[in-house]
């Protein structure tokens, strides 16, 4: 499969923004200074951004608790995420989300989801509207192994196919639900889950971009021509715990190394695209540091960045009341 | 104008806002009724007690959603909806069943605008049918408006007549707010004169079904025509009561509820719901807070006891407020003598 050189350097450089703006929020939040809980989506960088390349601005995600790499692909401010995180009045949430609520419709950002399970219902509702309103667009519902059994999960994949909707279900398996595995926790496989609802599957490595991309533009081709849902099972590692402070005492001690050797995404485009002479190491590398300073300068806005007022609090809890 | 039942009301409203704006669409198990049956026979139903009957037919299956038996996926998705372009209105046949779908109303629908530095607006209505009377026993009785009212960033509303379930109904559909609308199930065959044409009835806005000097009633729901009935046989005898019908529990209109109990000094509350943090509660929290100096005497609460709605009809007519328990209620807080200081 032939990628724009265009896609690839976009492609490339949201990977990279995740992975930064992960690492560097795993570095910030040990000072103490971020507040709440962090989930990060280090490693899994290649599932958001491979799923994302087949949207558009006007198609609807839904994500999780571990919503920063969705959100970076799906094109929200990255200031305004980093200064959201800090609380600040100028976060893309004005600073009543924090993390696990980073929202932007505008952009076609469903939000964040504090509740394990919560996107895939809207999802269901996105997709409609797309639907009954003509848009030609898709919605897509990132969640985990651990959602996956979720009953909103299964009901949404149950309501999704009885209405044909133009729904993706992008299942994003890393393993682990909290501290519990996958091998424990989800009972058959993702592959019969889906043939019980009646919708295609489709599978691949989370941590090759290519493989993403290829696979999610077959399965989101297939629910946009409006032939109803489909899922997309996409396996990955998770490289730190489940928030940010978790010492990860259920995993054995070398595993997020080797997966951090074997399985990560960056490195592997890297090695791909130059070894194919698709792009140089030289344009990678000016990304790469474009990157750091553009994280490095959202951190230093987010942090000098005003506090919400008092009159914040009160405000937009209606439209109207 | 023409005589409606309570079910008339609400269908009239329903079809009326779906002409007007094609963005409204129903959805909810059995709003049709029909499919996938051996008869072929669709909109058989038209909602499990008629409420939305004939609007398949003339609105067609693209509007009129017949759901699977899944409230957590559909009220998701009616809320996925609202925040994505349409107006959904979803019902949830009995709002007991909200015990399925909870986090979908309260943590997503909810929460959206507050927790996304309004951005959101969240369109939605959710119908059901609320209360006791109908033998349906503990799992489908409930008046369960408490617990959404709790919920910042919900709007509810409980309609007390035809009249007042059609302009509810047509504003909730207009808000751009998250509402829950109930509906007292043993008042569908209620009639009244209700306008053939749309109209609204804002929210927060109380309602006086009375007025009078002695007493002050404040009833939701159903229980407004209770306290009626107990301020028409109470009048007999003289003693003259406010009815306040404040049609929605949130928005909640403090300033009428105060103004009319600062009149009387005494206040009588009729809740269906559930006695411990209910709407008698609240409101009784309201006066004894801002209208503390205004009180002759302290304030009663009409409620059920704290048991789940039994079964058998003795015991559910033991358990609901009746016009009797109100006057009661109302004989007592005018009989009430202040200790003398010693």
């Amino acid at each position: 499969m032939q990628i724009a050189r265009d896609i690839l350097l976009h492609s490339y450089r949201s990977m990279r923004t995740i992975r930064e703006f992960e690492e560097r929020l795993h570095t910030e939040f040990a000072t103490g200074e971020i507040p709440g809980f962090v989930h990060l989506y280090c490693g899994e960088e290649a599932s958001a951004v491979g799923v994302c390349a087949h949207l558009g601005e006007s198609d609807t995600i839904a994500s999780t608790h571990r919503g920063h790499g969705h959100c970076i692909a799906k094109g929200v401010d990255v200031e305004g995420m980093m200064a959201e995180i800090y609380g600040r009045s100028t976060g893309v949430c004005r600073g009543k989300g924090g993390s696990m609520h980073i929202a932007d419709l505008a952009r076609g950002m469903l939000g964040a989801n504090g509740i394990v399970g919560g996107g895939p219902p809207l999802i269901c509702g996105a997709a409609l509207s797309h639907k009954l309103l003509k848009t030609d667009g898709v919605a897509v519902a990132f969640y985990g192994d651990g959602a996956s059994n979720e009953g909103t999960t299964l009901e949404s994949l149950n309501l999704a196919s009885v209405w044909k909707l133009p729904a993706v279900f992008v299942c994003e398996d890393n393993g682990y639900g909290e501290a519990t595995g996958a091998s424990y926790a989800c009972a058959g496989t993702q592959k019969d889950r889906a043939a019980g609802f009646g919708m295609p599957y489709f599978e691949c490595d989370g941590s090759d971009f290519f493989a993403v991309y290829e696979t999610a533009g077959e399965a989101i081709a297939h629910a946009r021509s409006g032939k109803g849902p489909v899922m997309l099972h996409v396996h990955l590692a998770r490289w730190y715990g489940h928030f940010e402070g978790d010492a990860m005492s259920y995993r054995a001690s070398d595993e997020v190394a080797q997966a951090r050797k074997d399985h990560d995404c960056l490195s592997a485009f890297r090695t791909r695209t130059t070894g194919a002479g698709l792009l140089e190491g030289a344009s990678l590398d000016d990304i790469d540091s474009a990157v750091r300073t553009r994280i490095e300068a959202a951190v230093q806005a987010a942090k000098a960045a005003p506090l919400p007022e008092q009159e914040d609090l009160m405000r937009d809890v209606y439209v109207s009341y | 104008m023409s005589k409606k039942s309570f079910r008339q009301a609400i269908n009239e409203a329903l079809r009326q806002e779906m002409r007007r704006d094609p963005r409204v669409i129903l959805m909810g198990e059995d709003v049709a009724g029909g499919q996938g049956g051996s008869s072929g026979v669709t909109d058989a139903w038209g909602g499990v007690l008629g409420v939305t009957k004939g609007l398949y037919t003339e609105f067609g299956p693209e509007r009129v959603l017949d759901t699977p038996i899944t409230e957590a996926s559909y009220i998701g998705a009616a809320a996925g909806a609202a925040a994505t372009g349409l107006r959904p209105v979803a019902e949830l046949m009995f709002v007991d069943f909200v015990g399925c779908c909870l986090d979908q109303i309260m943590n997503q629908a909810a929460k959206f605008r507050y927790m996304f530095g309004g951005k959101a607006r969240t369109p939605l209505v959710i119908r059901a049918m609320y209360g006791a009377g109908f033998n349906a026993a503990a799992q489908h009785s409930q008046a369960l408006y408490p617990i959404f009212t709790h919920i910042p960033g919900l709007k509810v509303v409980v309609p007390s007549s035809p009249y007042e379930a059609k302009g509810l109904l047509i504003e909730a559909i207009r808000d751009d707010d998250p509402v829950i609308f109930l509906e007292n199930k043993v008042m569908y065959d209620d009639e009244e004169e209700v306008p053939d044409e749309a109209y609204t009835i804002p929210f927060g806005e109380a309602n006086l079904t009375r007025e009078g000097n002695d007493v002050t009633l404040v009833a939701f729901g159903r229980m407004v025509g209770f306290a009626n009935e107990a301020a028409d046989r109470l009048a007999k005898d003289g003693i003259s009561c406010t009815v306040i019908d404040p049609r929605t529990t949130s928005p909640l209109d403090s300033a009428t509820i105060l103004d009319c109990v600062a009149d009387t000094g005494r206040l009588v509350i009729v809740d269906e719901s559930s006695p411990r943090c209910n709407m008698a509660t609240d409101v009784a929290a309201l006066v004894a807070e801002e209208a503390f100096d205004a009180l002759k005497a302290p304030i009663r609460r009409v409620t059920p006891p704290h048991t789940p709605v039994p079964f058998a009809t003795v015991l559910e007519k033991l358990y609901l407020p009746d016009v009797g328990r109100i006057e009661a209620a109302v004989r007592s807080v005018m009989g009430y003598k202040a200790r003398q200081e010693a």
